[in-house]
C-alpha cells in the first residue's frame, strides 16, 4: 500500500489534527454532551486510519505500527478496570467513589470521565489496530520485495 | 400524523431499497456503498427520534466500517457468482413470517385488559407514569418508602434522580443522562461490551497476522 498523491498529502496533514483533537473533545466532555468513550474513540481512529491511508504502509510500519495499538488498546481496557475495581473504595464493584461535583461542569459525575477516557483510548486503539490488520497486513504479497527490504534495514 | 412520521416512512423506504439493492447486486463495491447509505439512514432515523448520541455513533462507525470495506473490496477481484434461488419456497417463508409478525402485534397492541402487557403507543413511553412511593418500600419496612410518587419504571427513576447527586437519590451527577446509564447504573454492562470489543481486535490479530503462522503448500492462493 503506497501513499496517496501530494493533494491527499497535504490535505491530510491539515485536517487530520483537528480531527484527532474532535475525537478528544467528544471523549472527554461525554458525560456533558451527547457522545462519549466509544464515539470518540471512533473518530480517533478515523483520524489515524486516514492518517496511513494517505501516507501509506510504511508510515504505519514505522510510526503507528500494531504493536503501538496493542499496547493502547490493553492500557485503556486496564485504565477502566482500574476505575471499576476502585469502585470498592466506596462499597461494590463500579461504585462511583468520587464526588459528583457541579452540574454540567468538566470535573463532575465522579468516575464517569476517568472511564470515558479508559474505553476512548481501548476503542481508538482497537479499532485502528482492526483497521491495520484489515488494510495493511494483507498488502504483503504483491510487495513482498519491498517489505523484505524494509525488515532488513530495521532489524 | 406527524410530519416526522412521515419523513421516517420515506427514510424507512429509501433503507429498505438500499439493503435490497446490497443483497442483489452482483458487485461487491456496490454492496458496500449500498449497506453505508443503509447505515446513514440510520442515523438519520436515530436523530429524528431525538437520540444525538447513538446517531453520533452510527455515523462514525459507518464512516470507519465503510473506508475499511471499501479499502478492502477495491482492490479485489469480485470472484462471486450468483447462484439461482428458487423464489417461491422463500416468497412463502417471508410471507408466513409476515402475517405472524403482524398477528403478534396485532394481539399486543390491541389488548384492552391488562396495562402492564399492552404495547404502548408509537412515541409515548411507558416511563411517565407513577405509583405510589409507599409500594416501593422494602417488606415489612414502610417507613424506609420516600415520600409522594416515585416513576413506576426504572426509566423514570433514572429520569428522576439521574441529575441529583446526594447519597440518599443515589444518582451519577452525569449532565449526560446516557452516560450515566451506561457508565454509572449499567457500568457492568459496558465493561461487558468493552471485553466483546477487545476479544474482537485480538481475534482478528490472531487471524490476520503474518508472523509465525506456519505456510502450507497449498494456501497461496488463499493469502
Amino acid at each position: 500500500m503506497q501513499g496517496m498523491s501530494p493533494i491527499v498529502k497535504n490535505i491530510t496533514r491539515l485536517v487530520a489534527g483537528f480531527i484527532v483533537l474532535f475525537g478528544a473533545y467528544i471523549v472527554l466532555y461525554g458525560h456533558v454532551t451527547p457522545g462519549g468513550g466509544f464515539t470518540g474513540g471512533v473518530i480517533l481512529a478515523g483520524g489515524l486510519a486516514l492518517v496511513v491511508l494517505a501516507f501509506g504502509e510504511a508510515f504505519a510500519r514505522n510510526v503507528l505500527t500494531h504493536e503501538v495499538a496493542k499496547v493502547a488498546d490493553s492500557m485503556g481496557a486496564l485504565l477502566f478496570l482500574l476505575v471499576a475495581v476502585l469502585g470498592f473504595a466506596g462499597g461494590v464493584f463500579f461504585t462511583n467513589f468520587l464526588p459528583a461535583g457541579t452540574l454540567g461542569h468538566l470535573v463532575s459525575a465522579g468516575t464517569i470521565p476517568i472511564a470515558n477516557l479508559g474505553i476512548g483510548i481501548k476503542v481508538g486503539a482497537g479499532l485502528f489496530g482492526a483497521f491495520l490488520a484489515l488494510a495493511a497486513f494483507r498488502r504483503t504479497t504483491g510487495a513482498g520485495q519491498e517489505r523484505a527490504d524494509v525488515l532488513q534495514s530495521h532489524s | 400524523m406527524d410530519p416526522i412520521l412521515w419523513i421516517l416512512l420515506a427514510l424507512l423506504g429509501f433503507m429498505l431499497i438500499g439493503s435490497l439493492i446490497a443483497i442483489e447486486t452482483r458487485d461487491l463495491l456496490s454492496s458496500v456503498i449500498c449497506v453505508g447509505a443503509v447505515g446513514f439512514g440510520t442515523s438519520l432515523v436515530f436523530l429524528l427520534l431525538g437520540a444525538p448520541d447513538l446517531a453520533i455513533t452510527q455515523v462514525v462507525v459507518e464512516i470507519l466500517v465503510l473506508v475499511v470495506l471499501v479499502r478492502v473490496v477495491i482492490t479485489r477481484r469480485d470472484e462471486t457468482h450468483a447462484t439461482s434461488r428458487s423464489t417461491l419456497p422463500v416468497g412463502v417463508v417471508l410471507l408466513a413470517l409476515g402475517v405472524m409478525a403482524a398477528v403478534v402485534f396485532g394481539v399486543l397492541a390491541s389488548r384492552e385488559a391488562d396495562e402492564d402487557l399492552r404495547l404502548a403507543p408509537f412515541g409515548r413511553p411507558r416511563m411517565t407514569r407513577q405509583v405510589d412511593a409507599a409500594a416501593l418500600a422494602p417488606a415489612g419496612r414502610p417507613d424506609l418508602a420516600p415520600a409522594g410518587t416515585e416513576p413506576a419504571s426504572v426509566g423514570g427513576a433514572y429520569l428522576k434522580h439521574g441529575l441529583t447527586a446526594d447519597e440518599a437519590s443515589r444518582g451519577s451527577g452525569a449532565a449526560n443522562y446516557v452516560m450515566g446509564v451506561l457508565l454509572d447504573y449499567r457500568a457492568y454492562d459496558t465493561l461487558g461490551e468493552a471485553t466483546v470489543i477487545f476479544v474482537a481486535v485480538i481475534g482478528a490479530y490472531a487471524v490476520l497476522r503474518k508472523v509465525g503462522r506456519s505456510r502450507h503448500a497449498g494456501n497461496e492462493s488463499d493469502r
